[in-house]
């Protein structure tokens, strides 16, 4: 490895980090311990006592609301991972194999991760001019004579719920697939169209296995934040649909946070589960290191 | 170099075809409110347009019915420069820390992730009531803070270690072979190489936490930020004010996106030069 200098203590990387440590216990990792203190609290919907109960428990593991919340939350989800898995894996395809000036593909990139730095809220609020009853989406149709009467399911529906997660988080899944995808070495492909692969064989036993980490950073981050949405949810679908972390916030809302804080638990847990899952299939940290 | 060579195909044009039609779907909607926000004074929230003013904007700032706009305009300002300045120096030191092993470097690294990966809302609810446990008010320039931080820092951290993926570090054990002290070895060695990095970092820095919703919701106690301002007019406001706040915090989001880009761009350029001219 390096040389050792005499000059530098071993003590420096703990100082070095202490503020981000420092910081991250007191903003990350003990008020999550608060929250799963809080779920174990008894409220009376004023205020907080501090004495253990598991009332908070088996009030949200047996309201039959708490299994709909989840499986249409899973549903927004499984619809949102699809589409944008489907969407970034041919952006990233096309960026890196088809654009050979780097020049433009650094560009186009770029174009695809800039709305990452501007605000959710507005790129959300964009949507209600297309897609209201007389929003761009039915004048449209209507002056091409596909349809005569103004289609109401566009807005305030679960369809305008995942077409805003989809224009959120597709550039989520972009950004992992592409660095994975440029990562792979152009002389395997060389080497599979040589011994007489299609493009498809290339495509299907060559691309989408080397890009699987891309893939599963990808999958990680839009599932925690289609899971941990609660405004999009609230808003597209004009209050008709529900989310578990919607539902929380209701009960936040109204000061029930010991039930909010069990709920929360209850969705971390599911939220691990799913991330393990996907750590199963591709193990990403020593996919990372090489 | 066959590659350079082939012909682009069908399967080039379906593909661009595709990416134009993303770049469309991504940017389109933002286009429109752009427009929809300059609306005349009788105009709706969508089309057709009633005339072309500047009614809206003049209206965000005059009318009352929108809340502290102006103040919640200067506390995100505030908020956003603050988290810079602090993702920015925390994240190169812990960067550099990270390069060196030390203990608790890996439950570090994943509580950087984990709370890239909880919901928002949930940090906090967490961070709230960690306060009033305590027995400290809900502060923005408190609370608000930490819970900004709690999203910068981990997108920082990461950037950094892109960042030094690609620093050499003979360039500092040179520096420290020539004599200078750790401090002088940052000041003139480190940092100056790792600048257009440090940029990204805050830009990070101040985009996150200046367009920051969830976390924000709980924790900045009386007085709110922008965003929330926003989300609450999402619901209350029917008229193209809406857009015209939207178009004015999507401008200052580029203006400070192109600012960060032009500084990266301006720095390369007289690298390059520099070089040329060695």
């Amino acid at each position: 490895m390096s040389r050792s200098s005499g000059r530098s203590s071993p003590l420096t990387p703990y100082l070095q980090v202490a503020p981000l440590a420092l910081i991250m216990l007191a903003m990350v990792g003990i008020p999550l311990i608060t929250v799963l203190l809080l779920s174990f609290w008894q409220s009376d919907g004023i205020s907080i006592y501090p004495e253990f109960t598991w009332a908070n428990y088996q009030q949200v593991l047996t309201s039959p609301v708490t299994l709909t919340l989840f499986l249409n939350t899973l549903k927004y989800a499984g619809l949102t991972l699809i589409a944008t898995l489907l969407i970034g894996f041919t952006c990233s395809y096309f960026l890196v194999f088809h654009v050979r000036n780097l020049k433009w593909q650094i560009g186009l990139f770029l174009l695809c991760t800039i709305p990452f730095w501007t605000s959710n809220v507005i790129r959300m609020v964009s949507w209600i001019p297309f897609l209201g009853r007389e929003g761009v989406f039915n004048q449209a149709l209507i002056s091409a004579g596909v349809i005569d009467q103004p289609l109401d399911i566009l807005l305030y529906s679960d369809f305008a719920v995942v077409l805003t997660y989809i224009h959120l988080f597709t550039l989520f899944m972009i950004v992992p697939i592409f660095n994975s995808m440029a990562k792979i070495n152009p002389n395997l492909i060389e080497a599979a169209r040589d011994a007489g692969a299609s493009g498809w064989q290339i495509l299907w036993t060559v691309i989408v296995p080397l890009s699987r980490t891309g893939i599963a950073l990808g999958a990680i981050f839009v599932v925690t934040l289609v899971m941990g949405d609660f405004f999009v949810v609230r808003v597209m679908s004009g209050g008709q649909s529900a989310s578990v972390v919607s539902a929380m916030k209701n009960q936040i809302d109204q000061l029930f946070y010991p039930e909010a804080a069990a709920m929360a638990v209850l969705l971390i847990v599911v939220v691990l589960l799913m991330v393990s899952a996907i750590l199963r299939i591709v193990d990403i940290r020593s996919e990372l290191a090489k | 170099m066959a590659q350079a060579t082939h012909r682009r195909g069908l399967g080039f044009y379906l593909l661009a075809g595709f990416f134009a039609l993303f770049v469309i779907f991504l940017y389109g909607p933002m286009l429109v409110i752009f427009i929809l926000s300059f609306q005349g004074p009788t105009g709706g929230l969508t089309f057709p347009l009633r005339g072309v003013s500047t009614h809206w904007f003049g209206d965000l700032w005059t009318s009352t019915r929108y809340g502290d706009l102006g103040g919640a305009f200067r506390r995100s300002m505030i908020l956003g420069a603050m988290s810079l300045l602090i993702t920015a120096v925390v994240c190169l030191f812990a960067g550099l820390a990270f390069r060196k092993r030390f203990i608790g470097a890996g439950p570090l690294f994943y509580l950087a992730i984990t709370s890239l990966v909880v919901p928002g809302i949930l940090l906090g609810l967490g961070i709230s009531q960690l306060f009033q446990l305590l027995g400290f008010r809900l502060n923005w320039w408190l609370s608000g803070l930490g819970a900004h931080l709690s999203w910068t820092l981990p997108f920082g951290l990461l950037i950094m270690f892109a960042v030094l993926n690609r620093f050499d570090s003979s360039w500092e054990e040179a520096a420290r072979d020539a004599g200078a002290t750790p401090s002088q070895t940052l000041r003139y060695v480190t940092v100056p190489i790792l600048f257009p990095g440090l940029i990204a970092v805050a830009l990070f820095g101040f985009t996150l936490s200046y367009d920051e919703m969830p976390r924000s919701l709980l924790t900045v106690g009386g007085k709110n930020t922008l965003p929330i301002e926003i989300s609450n007019m999402t619901t209350n406001v029917t008229t193209p004010a809406l857009y015209a706040i939207g178009t004015v915090t999507s401008v200052i989001s580029f203006a400070v996106i192109a600012a960060a880009f032009a500084c990266i761009a301006l720095i390369q350029k007289r690298r390059a030069r520099a070089k040329r001219g060695a």
